[in-house]
């Protein structure tokens, strides 16, 4: 049914085009074959557009108006309706061309209105989902004081189904979570930093034109692996094996531990840095370069006293990219970081991020006016500022150290 | 431009404008006026295959400023980049042929090209100072190489490399500020000290006046005049006027030729080469 309406719509839209531009040539000698003439003030495919812009708009809002109305109306009516506004823009158009009417500057004023249309949606969707967040979190603040949340130090949102609890009982504080968070992120960042500036320096610098092409590819393909696969590759391999080797010491580790999600978190963020690292210290003028090798400097003297300050700016708005993405990651830790909120700052500990607990709060059967699922939104709040922030000041930082090369 | 006067009367100029006598002994004035800095037979420049440069004799004198003339694309740069070997770091670029520079190959296997590069300075046609503070921009060269071991001989070599590139007056006061905050003038002065810095014999300048204005480019001519005296001075210019202001030997290059290489007087009153005259009555180039 809606494909055959889909169908139709599309063939009365070319008619109206072909319509159209057939008018504009048969109207007088105005419009010469060519389609450039000395009076005619839009080209004859113009008038098609504008016939099929007006015809097809025109339609599409019928219908749209009467699938409201098909309850109180009847669907004959709306079929009715559709046909006979699709039929009035064939005769408005057939009214409108000539060869004085102004389709050319129609045509762009609709295209600017689509345009526009398609960017307000993406607007409007981020206002909506900001908005939704900030309300349902006013709702779990009616329920748990901000100060609670934001400086209690445990968290066990099972035992907090009454609301008399849970403010009292401290339950919703939020600190062991975030700890939680920071530490697979440090982690990660312990590994990918340094080996992805690393990577950086020896794509931009040292390898080969060839050796670069082929390898700056392959290090992307890591982006692109799935989380999921990261995330049974912590739990599978990483967890496993760094218990083997504390076993080793004499040490007992969970699998799940901070270390394993964040290590492989890390092998995942790799890409981003080395990525946008390269971009950053390419950006550096060939004349510094040239400029320290004419003193005698060496590659890697020009590498570390010339270029990497003159790409730190830059280098570094790079590392808040990666780390916004290490604390917005979610399946590598609710596959390998564990659940258990512990307060702790040992790493081979299983500890818990806010998207993990996002995650747990809203999966299963939940009345969404309780606190717990409320404290999802709560946690969605604070870590879409903390990203929001971090990647604000990434762009500030990387569009300031453009400027001074441009 | 009476000091311009004097110092054009002559290739070998015994007192500095502010009447210091230079102190030189006499052996070694002799030797300079005598052998040339650099002895070029049959070089050639190539990029992947062609042939940028097509078998250059060309002797440099110890002293004075040697201009580089020729339109552009002739290969003046390529030439440049020989003598402090800046064309190994182009990834295609072959340089064939024998350099020697004070009767040793530059190119020879047991020279290492980074230690040439402090006795042969370069300074670039975009001045390009490091986004660095003015002193750590001149405390560059000293500071890899070493010449400095205590913090007060580092701020002795900064202060008279500034003095030498005629800049210190302006910046005394604000070493700590980016080198980037100059004026483009002043950036290229900058350049140049920092280039002094590493007390090189020869200073290679391509071009070092295109992204300048006329007051900053005179400024910089009068300078170059004054380290004439110190350092042996290879300049590209596409301006034949700032060859005939500068220098005393002009080379003009044609499609990668030396076509002709005199003293800077011969080549602007008598060129014996129709090529030379065409290029500079401006009928080419
Ligand atoms: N890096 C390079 N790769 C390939 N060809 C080059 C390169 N640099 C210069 N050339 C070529 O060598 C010739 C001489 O260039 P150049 O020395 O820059 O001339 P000039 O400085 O006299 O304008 C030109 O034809 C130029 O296209
Ligand atoms: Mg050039």
């Amino acid at each position: 049914m809606t494909l055959i309406s889909a169908a139709l719509l599309a063939a009365v839209i070319m008619a109206a085009f072909i319509f159209g531009r057939g008018l504009a040539f048969s109207r007088g000698g105005a419009f010469s074959a060519s389609g450039v003439s000395g009076r005619a003030h839009s080209l004859p495919a113009y008038h098609g557009y504008f016939a099929a812009w007006a015809v097809g708009v025109a339609t599409i809002l019928a219908a749209f108006i009467g699938w409201m109305l098909r309850d109180t109306i009847g669907f004959e009516v709306v079929a009715i309706l559709v046909i006979v506004t699709a039929g009035a823009g064939f005769v408005v158009c057939h009214q409108l061309i000539n060869p004085d009417f102004r389709a050319r500057n129609f045509v762009e004023t609709f295209v600017k209105m689509a345009l526009f249309l398609c960017s307000g949606v993406a607007v409007l969707t981020t206002f909506g989902i900001v908005l939704s967040l900030v309300f349902e979190s006013l709702r779990f603040f009616e329920q748990v004081p901000l100060l609670d949340f934001l400086t209690g130090l445990q968290w066990s949102p099972q035992t907090a189904l009454r609301e008399d609890q849970a403010g009292q009982s401290g339950a919703f504080g939020a600190v062991p979570i975030f700890t939680g968070t920071f530490m697979i992120m440090g982690v990660a960042m312990f590994v990918a930093a340094p080996i992805g500036l690393l990577i950086a320096v020896y794509l931009s610098e040292y390898a080969s034109k060839c050796t670069r092409a082929l390898v700056k590819p392959i290090i992307e393909i890591l982006a692109g692996v799935p989380t999921v696969v990261y995330g049974f590759f912590a739990l599978l391999t990483v967890g496993p094996a760094i218990r083997g080797f504390a076993e080793s010491f004499g040490f007992s580790v969970p699998t799940q531990s901070a270390i394993a999600a964040g290590s492989v978190m890390g092998v995942m963020i790799i890409p981003f840095i080395s990525s946008l690292s390269d971009d950053v210290i390419n950006a550096v003028p060939q004349t510094l370069r040239d400029g320290s090798y004419a003193l005698g400097a060496t590659r890697s003297e020009t590498m570390t006293k010339v270029i990497f300050p003159a790409a730190l700016p830059g280098i570094i708005g790079a590392l808040l990219l990666a780390i916004s993405r290490a604390i917005g990651e979610t399946m590598i830790v609710v596959m390998a970081a564990g659940r258990a909120a512990n307060l702790t700052g040992n790493p081979f500990e299983a500890v818990t991020t806010v998207t993990v607990q996002i995650v747990s709060l809203l999966t299963g059967d939940q009345e969404f006016d309780s606190a717990k699922t409320l404290a999802a939104f709560a946690l969605g709040l604070v870590l879409f500022v903390i990203t929001l922030a971090l990647n604000v000041v990434a762009l500030l930082i990387v569009r300031k150290y453009r400027e001074r090369y441009e | 431009m009476e000091a311009n006067a004097i110092q054009d009367s002559g290739l070998f100029r015994p007192v500095t404008p502010g009447g210091e006598v230079i102190k030189m002994s006499e052996k070694r004035a002799h030797a300079l006026a005598v052998e040339p800095k650099f002895k070029c037979r049959d070089v050639r420049v190539f990029y992947g295959a062609t042939e940028a440069l097509h078998g250059i004799d060309m002797d440099i004198e110890n002293t004075g400023v040697t201009a580089l003339i020729g339109p552009s694309g002739c290969g003046k740069s390529t030439f440049l980049r020989v003598f402090n070997r800046m064309n190994d770091t182009i990834p295609n670029a072959r340089v064939t042929g024998d350099i020697l520079m004070d009767g040793e190959n530059i190119y020879d296997k047991k020279i290492d090209p980074v230690l040439l590069r402090a006795r042969v300075g370069m300074v670039f046609q975009k001045p390009n100072p490091f986004p660095k503070s003015i002193y750590d921009n001149v405390a560059y060269g000293p500071r890899i190489h070493g010449l400095a071991t205590k913090k007060n001989d580092l701020n002795e070599i900064v202060e008279t490399s500034l003095q030498k590139a005629g800049l210190w007056n302006e910046v005394k006061d604000r070493l700590k500020d980016p080198g980037t905050s100059l004026s483009g003038g002043q950036q290229q002065r900058l350049v140049i000290a920092r280039a002094i810095a590493v007390s090189p014999e020869v200073i290679l300048m391509d071009e070092p006046a295109s992204a300048l204005d006329p007051i900053a480019t005179a400024k910089l001519e009068e300078l170059i005049d004054e380290l004439k005296e110190k350092f042996c001075i290879v300049i590209v210019t596409h301006s034949m006027a700032q060859a005939a202001r500068v220098s005393q030997k002009t080379a003009f290059f044609h499609l990668g030729d030396l076509v002709e290489y005199d003293d800077t007087e011969v080549i602007f009153k008598n060129p014996k080469d129709q090529r030379t005259q065409d290029y500079i009555t401006g009928r080419t180039g």
